[in-house]
């Protein structure tokens, strides 16, 4: 691979991965933003790395794969220098595992068939009794009607996660180009040449679109749309307190709200601590397109969910909301893979809620399938010319751009 | 017959002001401010005690605050909200005119049940003011280093005695008062340290000095201030400031040193003084976030950020309009002025009315005055040169400046807000209130990347962005608005 030249256009979370992935397998990458690095979505949300929400399916096994990763990847990360585990070390790995918690008889009953369908998938899901629930949540509702654990999900930062994937790509030979948009195609003979971008044209062999919610705006000036849509989440950050969440906890409201493609705007609760003793609150569901108002009545229903939960919270103080726009496709899966109508250019966005988390497994996938080689699960699903993607109407089949 | 409606949010001498000339156009007001009693930063330093030890510099003033307050406050168009914060503002839908929904929580802070309500005004006045600005240095967490205004608080209103060898360090007129109202309360001010050289803040005083008169109805105060000093035998020292302050738990000695005109420190010209208190100030800073999270731009000055506004004080938002401190630091008579002209415009008054000129003209020295301010005591550039790799930036977070840089050399995180991410300065309790401007310039010195870079959809990662503005407890967020009480919606709409 040495020699052939890849640029990736994004430097998120998503960005950084596939450098990396690319970079080590020796191929010649330029990663551009418009921006700085890790400054957009992936500074907006959270860091949850989850398989508990997932039903069996091709995102459960890309986010099975990408939890086997996170391990091996931060520490060969952190192996390769002083700086490269200070970087590690911001990640703020916690493997702290997820309690989902149903409060009603209907949504007990979904949840215990939802575990066991897991189950059947290896996810390790166990059913917690009252007295095992307060044991490991002591401060949670005692209104509940049924909880799982999940020891597999866990949290990073994910900005310092993303930069801990990018500082190791640039280790390995890739170079950024910050304050870098681009803003249209070089094509010849049907391929994609080079982009244009206000620091002038990028040549390379091949392009990955990694610009997160705004990669259908990339994909337009490159002249092949997608339809990746943002989706605005909101998250609240309480001040800071004594240890009262001990994992990631939330209601089993959550599963449906992450699937869901049809309610307007969407609250349920996921409460988890961090390292620095804050709270975070999260999150809200929104159609909004890229408007940026924090709307206070999303926020009082994140503080009601979350009261629900954990009812003795009722007195910490929020000091802080922020939020950002999750890239999603209506089918809520990520695409992941060559575009067939412009050669040259792949792919690698969408993830919405689950992009940090499905980071490496993207990655890993979107190499395999630059290299041609096997990928580790089936990456089909994922394809770039499947109608949730291109649309009804817009041709995408292979032939039309040979 | 339809009243506009006017919120005017905050009650020192810009919003007292503004409420008064609102409710003299015609409007129905609310004013708004977390305090208990209105006055804000000026009259709260006035209680009547200090009042009745300087009737001839403070009685004057002190009785038309008086009136004014009097008058407002029994208007029967007035509602007087205090103990009551502003947490949010909400932008109408794009496209929707008129000023943000504006978010409140009364009840006093420390209480529990507070309630929630929201305003739909008509106009709305943000009048908030300025809180200290303090650069960090070396020792500058210890217990013992008061910000001035947190000393001058507790020496006028608690009458509580910061310490007995006291010294008053960093830039502007501000010194003097402090120092003042220090000697007071009984506490030795043993030098009061101005970091600027005479040359710099003669040049700023002394510029165009036909125009001083006019500008500066506060000299004969500040010439008092000094005379007072100078009676107590207090030196005043220019080029001189505190580089360190040291001690066990609590500051027992500070360093000082000679400055050359950009602060860069004079190699040999340290000494230590015992001390059991300090304080220091550096400017004040606006409080931005309400002006921020409606959506106003920002003017970008040497001495900082001010709310940019128009001859009328209107702010690029529709129907927000903003005066005092937070359009530039030019002292209570400009804030006056400027609430005045903000309340009538903002009140549905006539902008052509020939009495307006004289409150223009007020309002224009008093900016005027701001600039020759910001030029006789300018923050010197090279202010860094004294931090240590282990001095504290965010005293919430304990962020070093050591962290900073690490985290800004390496592109790969070098975007300022990740760098605050990643080092937690500035997301701690003070929500950067203190060391915001301060982070927002190191990282940008240390990076090269510029703070303020807008994303589409995303924020400018300004450190002045707090959709939260004040804090609000889960339980208060999470139950529903209430109606506001005896509200009289009906009968002016
Ligand atoms: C509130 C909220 C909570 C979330 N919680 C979680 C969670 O708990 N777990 C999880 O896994 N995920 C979570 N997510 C989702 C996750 O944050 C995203 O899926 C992920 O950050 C997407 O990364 P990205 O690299 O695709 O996009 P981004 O981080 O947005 O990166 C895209 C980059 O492309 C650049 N770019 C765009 N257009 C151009 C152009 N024309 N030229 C050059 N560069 C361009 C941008 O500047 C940007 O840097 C959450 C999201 C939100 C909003
Ligand atoms: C210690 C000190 C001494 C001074 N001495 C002098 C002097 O000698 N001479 C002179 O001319 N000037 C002096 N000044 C400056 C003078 O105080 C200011 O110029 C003047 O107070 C500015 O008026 P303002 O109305 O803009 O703001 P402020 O007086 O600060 O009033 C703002 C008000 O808004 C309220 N508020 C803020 N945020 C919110 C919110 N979110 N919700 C509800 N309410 C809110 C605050 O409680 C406050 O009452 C001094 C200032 C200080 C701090």
């Amino acid at each position: 691979m040495r020699g052939t030249r890849v640029a990736v256009l994004g430097a998120g979370i998503i960005g950084a991965a596939c450098a990396r992935e690319l970079a080590l397998a020796g191929f010649d990458v330029t990663v551009v933003d418009r921006g700085g690095a890790a400054a957009a979505t992936t500074s907006h949300g959270e860091g949850n790395i989850l398989v508990s929400d997932k039903a069996p399916g091709p995102e459960l096994e890309l986010a099975q794969l990408s939890r086997r990763l996170w391990p091996e990847v931060l520490a060969a990360v952190a192996e390769r220098s002083a700086q490269a585990a200070e970087a590690v070390a911001a990640v703020e790995w916690q493997p702290k595992g997820g309690i989902v918690i149903a409060t009603t008889d209907p949504g007990a009953r979904r949840l215990s068939r939802f575990a066991a369908e897991q189950r059947a998938a290896s996810v390790r899901a166990e059913v917690l009794d009252s007295a095992a629930l307060a044991e490991a949540e002591p401060f949670v509702t005692r209104d509940n009607t049924a909880a799982v654990y999940y020891p597999q999900d866990a949290q990073v930062q994910p900005a310092a996660a993303a930069v801990a994937l990018l500082t190791d790509a640039l280790a390995s030979g890739a170079r950024l180009r910050r304050e870098c948009e681009v803003l249209g195609a070089a094509v010849r003979g049907g391929r994609l040449t080079a982009v244009r971008t206000r620091a002038g044209l990028i040549e390379a062999d091949a392009f990955v679109n990694c610009a997160g919610p705004w990669a259908a705006e990339l994909a337009d000036r490159l002249g092949v749309p997608v339809h990746v849509r943002p989706r605005r989440g909101d998250v609240l950050v309480t001040a800071p307190l004594p240890p009262t969440v001990f994992h990631k906890v939330y209601d089993a409201d959550y599963v449906a709200a992450v699937g869901s493609g049809t309610e307007e705007s969407q609250t349920s609760a996921v409460v988890e601590s961090t390292p620095a003793g804050t709270l975070l609150l999260g999150s809200s569901r929104r159609y909004a397109g890229f408007d940026d108002r924090p709307r206070p009545e999303v926020l009082s229903s994140i503080a009601a969910k979350a009261l629900r939960l954990f009812p003795c919270l009722a007195d910490v103080p929020v000091m802080r909301a922020y939020g950002g726009f999750r890239p999603y496709v209506p089918d809520h899966l990520p695409v992941i893979g060559a575009d067939p109508r412009l050669p040259g250019l792949w792919h690698a966005t969408g993830h919405e809620g689950a992009g940090i988390g499905l980071s490496l497994g993207t990655a890993r996938l979107l190499r395999d399938l630059v290299l041609g080689r096997p990928t580790r699960i089936d990456a089909t699903v994922f394809r770039v010319d499947r109608p949730a993607v291109v649309g009804p109407g817009t041709p995408g089949s292979s032939e039309e751009t040979v | 017959m339809t009243r506009r409606h006017v919120a005017v949010i905050g009650a020192g001498p810009a919003g007292l002001a503004a409420a008064e000339a609102a409710l003299g156009a015609g409007a129905r007001v609310t004013l708004i401010d977390s305090e208990e009693q209105p006055g804000g930063q000026y009259h709260r330093m006035l209680p009547e005690p200090y009042a009745a030890t300087h009737p001839e510099r403070l009685q004057h003033g002190w009785n038309a605050f008086d009136r004014r307050r009097r008058r407002v406050l029994a208007h029967p168009r007035c509602a007087w909200w205090p103990r009551t914060a502003v947490w949010a503002l909400e932008r109408p839908d794009p496209g929707t005119p008129g000023p943000p929904r504006v978010h409140l929580l009364r009840g006093p802070a420390d209480g529990g049940g507070r309630s929630r309500h929201v305003l739909e005004p008509g106009a709305l006045v943000l009048a908030v003011g300025a809180h200290d600005r303090v650069l960090p240095f070396p020792g500058w967490e210890l217990p013992g280093v008061f910000t001035a205004g947190a000393a001058q608080a507790l020496a006028k209103g608690e009458r509580v005695v910061v310490g007995d060898r006291v010294v008053v360090a960093g830039t502007g007129p501000f010194l003097l008062p402090v120092a003042g109202s220090l000697l007071e309360a009984g506490s030795r001010v043993l030098e009061v340290l101005e970091a600027n050289p005479a040359a710099t803040v003669a040049r700023g005083w002394l510029r165009r000095p036909w125009e001083l008169p006019a500008q500066a109805a506060k000299l004969p105060e500040l010439v008092e201030y000094a005379a007072d000093l100078a009676g107590h035998r207090v030196p005043y020292r220019t080029g001189r400031t505190v580089i360190e302050a040291r001690g066990a738990d609590q500051v027992e000695e500070v360093v000082i040193a000679r400055l050359r005109a950009d602060w860069s420190v004079v190699p040999g010209s340290e000494r230590t003084v015992p001390v059991d208190a300090l304080c220091v100030t550096h400017g004040f800073s606006p409080r931005l976030e309400l002006a921020v999270a409606a959506g106003c731009a920002l003017r970008a000055v040497s001495s900082g950020e001010f709310v940019a506004v128009d001859r009328d004080q209107r702010t690029s938002c529709p129907g927000v309009y903003a005066a005092g401190e937070i359009t530039g630091i030019a002292g209570a008579q400009a804030a006056r002025a400027e609430g005045a002209l903000a309340g009538w415009v903002a009140g549905g008054g006539d902008s052509r009315l020939p009495a307006l000129l004289a409150l223009r003209r007020s309002r224009d020295q008093g900016r005027a005055f701001a600039r020759r301010l910001a030029r006789a005591h300018p923050i010197g550039g090279q202010w860094p040169g004294w931090l240590r790799p282990r001095t504290v930036i965010c005293r919430c977070e304990e962020t070093d400046y050591d962290a900073l840089r690490r985290a800004a050399t390496g592109q790969a995180g070098a975007d300022p807000r990740v760098i605050r991410l990643r080092t937690r300065a500035g997301l701690g309790p003070c929500q950067a209130r203190v060391c915001g401007p301060t982070v927002a310039e190191l990282t940008e010195r240390l990076s090269g990347e510029a703070a303020g870079r807008q994303v589409q959809g995303l924020p400018a990662a300004s450190p002045h962005r707090r959709p939260i503005a004040q804090p609000i407890r889960l339980g208060e967020l999470a139950a529903p608005p209430e109606r506001i009480p005896n509200s009289d919606t009906e009968e002016w709409s």
